[in-house]
């Protein structure tokens, strides 16, 4: 019973980074179809930012925290512009090869800023301990993550499902042209959401760096994980994402409880069999 | 084939050319080392602390200058290491090799340096069977045998008798994990479980439940340094094993370059290691205010110090044999000398470098700063790998 309650809470709170990370991926890879393999990248300016303003200018967190979030989402917003607009038009080879260029491009730019070693963040006391919980003592700073978790799939639900936001992006990744001939400014649609989308993994990457330590090559090293929440999730379904992320988390942390010694495969098998099922993912429309 | 008679010929070469000419030449070392990609900060340091050594002791050996040249290894590349080999050999000419962070890429070069006749020095790679691979290696870092067996002994000499062995599921892993076990139950300790953990894990909680569960007094950790060290440690601070009376025993965990990012959690951590910068010595402060004087946003470390005395070694062989490399492996057999480390000496039948094994516990200095501070000291233990007497 004790292993089973311990199971849930971790693979929750990992499921939760992973979710936040990925959403926003899943956002522009299946609202507005481009292949952004350079978004883990924008979690790592997150963390790196975050690193920057509170460790090194001495910053107090949750400001710093806002400060890199409005530093990432600032810096997408011209890439946007500049990058990623011509992007959208090529092939999805192209797209691949374009995008992941970009995150050498980040990966080096955060390695001669601050070099290759690992970028710490020094989280507020009050968000280090532990809260007892009878049973065993649950670290605070993963509750805060679950909870944020929540409020953001919460947040988006509402955003994409019932604002006129929401209504417009739809109408414009269902039909760019009908959209724009009603009047539907759709660069500008695209850009917030892509805005949004970066924000988001900022946000994940500064809550996440206790459990998926931020340095230059953290795109590279985590990208695989992101990449298959969003796969298995099935592109584009907020539920979706949240789903899989969190039951791939949770299965990721029983088998590390339970049978250590075979390291991540059965992450991997889970992947393979539900991609097999169901090739859209868990909740994706069909093309 | 070819290369191995172009090898051949072009070490005849030098040889006979060295005999004719009695005027000054440049006698070139080529380290080989990742300068680019995750582990670029092994590249750092080892060209930092080449560059001190050359500072302090000048760069001319009976007016010959010696000159270091960089290629990059990138990770664990074997393949890539060989050919770096090759090309410096071949290429560049050089009479001596060096680097070497993983241990696959030193083993891949061992065809190699037996054919052209090259001493290899290595200045990381730490698992005991890369010596007895070729006569031309001599190793000055260390073994994780030989800084894993010391802690277990020290560890039980403390009352601790029940210890869980939590490693990286990867060679170095499992090489600390069996010396810790063999030295332990030989002390009279139990290993009462032993846990491999994936290359790839971050999240470290489920484990450091289990360690809880099974309630030993103390749990020895092995982990590649960098973002697994820093997770690693952060999870046995979060899940309390302090608190549930289980000590931290571990080897390079709270290694310079991470210690910072782990703050005050590292405090008190306990760890068996063969430097730390913290090391009172009039050596250590010769280089360590060398190194700053240079590079003053250097992290010294172990890696620093052991390139530090990689050249020192090379400068040595060079002194007593020129660029002759069997003569130079003869002259390094039994070498003696203080390091920033400590008293050091290079077994004669290893080619491994005999040295203290320091116990340290993460503290503030006078400028709270963290830093390992050395409390105990196991003196000249060799590679416990090879010469193991359990």
């Amino acid at each position: 019973m004790g292993t089973i309650l311990n199971i849930l809470v971790d693979g929750v709170a990992y499921g939760m980074i992973l979710f936040m990370i990925s959403v926003g991926l899943s956002v522009t890879m299946g609202l507005m179809r481009v292949i952004n393999l350079a978004h883990g990248g924008f979690a790592m300016l997150g963390g790196a930012a975050v690193h920057y303003f509170g460790v090194q200018l001495g910053i107090p967190f949750v400001l710093a925290a806002l400060l890199a979030i409005g530093a990432v989402v600032a810096l997408a917003l011209p890439m946007e512009r500049v990058l990623y607009r011509p992007i959208y038009r090529m092939g999805e080879l192209q797209q691949v090869l374009a995008t992941i260029g970009i995150t050498f491009l980040m990966i080096a730019s955060v390695n001669l800023w601050l070099g290759s070693t690992l970028l710490s963040i020094r989280l507020p006391d009050a968000w280090t301990g532990t809260v007892d919980l009878g049973f065993r003592s649950l670290p605070m700073h993963r509750l805060i993550v679950i909870g944020v978790g929540l409020a953001i799939a919460g947040g988006l639900y509402v955003l994409i499902d019932r604002t006129r936001f929401g209504i417009r992006l739809r109408a414009a990744v269902d039909n760019r042209a009908t959209a724009s001939a009603l009047g539907i400014d759709t660069g500008r649609v695209f850009l917030a959401t892509f805005a949004l989308g970066a924000g988001l993994a900022a946000l994940g990457g500064i809550l996440g760096a206790e459990l998926l330590p931020v340095d230059a090559y953290y795109p590279l090293r985590y990208m695989v994980h992101f990449l298959i929440v969003v796969a298995v999730g099935g592109m584009g379904s907020i539920t979706g994402s949240f789903l899989a992320a969190l039951g791939l988390g949770i299965l990721d942390t029983t088998a590390r409880y339970i049978v250590p010694d075979f390291g991540t495969i059965f992450f991997f098998l889970v992947t393979i069999l539900v991609l097999g099922l169901r090739p859209q993912g868990l909740l994706g429309r069909h093309a | 084939m070819k290369i191995m008679t172009r090898l051949m010929a072009v070490s005849a070469l030098a040889v006979a050319g060295m005999a004719g000419t009695a005027g000054a030449e440049v006698i070139k070392v080529g380290v080989i080392c990742p300068t680019s990609g995750p582990y670029a900060i092994y590249g750092k340091q080892f060209s930092e602390a080449v560059e001190a050594y050359q500072a302090i002791h000048g760069t001319e050996i009976d007016g010959n200058e010696i000159e270091f040249i960089y290629r990059d290894s990138g990770g664990v590349n074997p393949d890539q290491a060989r050919s770096l080999a090759q090309e410096l050999i071949i290429r560049e000419g050089v009479e001596y090799l060096a680097g070497f962070t993983f241990t696959p890429n030193a083993l891949a070069v061992a065809q190699i340096i037996d054919q052209s006749e090259t001493p290899a020095v290595i200045f990381n790679a730490a698992t005991s069977i890369i010596t007895q691979e070729s006569e031309f290696f001599v190793r000055p870092s260390f073994t994780l045998w030989q800084v894993s067996a010391p802690m277990a002994e020290w560890a039980h000499e403390q009352g601790i008798t029940e210890v869980v062995t939590a490693v990286t599921d990867y060679g170095p892993g499992i090489d600390a994990e069996t010396g810790f076990k063999a030295a332990f139950e030989a002390a009279g300790g139990t290993v009462v479980d032993s846990i491999r953990m994936p290359l790839d894990t971050t999240d470290f909680a489920p484990f450091m439940q289990r360690v809880r569960d099974e309630a030993p007094d103390a749990v020895f950790a092995f982990l590649p340094a960098g973002p697994s060290t820093f997770a690693f440690v952060k999870a046995y601070n979060e899940n309390d094993l302090r608190g549930a009376g289980i000590e931290f025993l571990g080897t390079g965990e709270t290694d310079e370059t991470t210690l910072d990012s782990l703050g005050d959690a590292a405090l008190g951590l306990r760890t068996s290691y063969h430097y730390s910068p913290a090391h009172e010595s009039p050596e250590n402060e010769e280089f360590i205010g060398k190194l700053m004087e240079l590079h003053p946003d250097a992290v010294p470390n172990f890696a620093s110090v052991q390139a530090y005395d990689g050249a020192h070694v090379i400068y040595e062989m060079i002194r007593a044999a020129g660029t002759d490399g069997p003569a130079a492996i003869e002259a390094v057999k039994g070498l003696e000398w203080t390091s920033p480390r400590g008293p050091v000496s290079i077994d004669p039948e290893t080619r491994h470098i005999t040295q203290n094994v320091y116990i340290r516990e993460v503290a503030k200095d006078d400028e709270g700063n963290l830093i390992n501070r050395e409390f105990e000291t196991i003196e000249a233990v060799p590679d416990l790998g090879l010469v193991n007497d359990y």
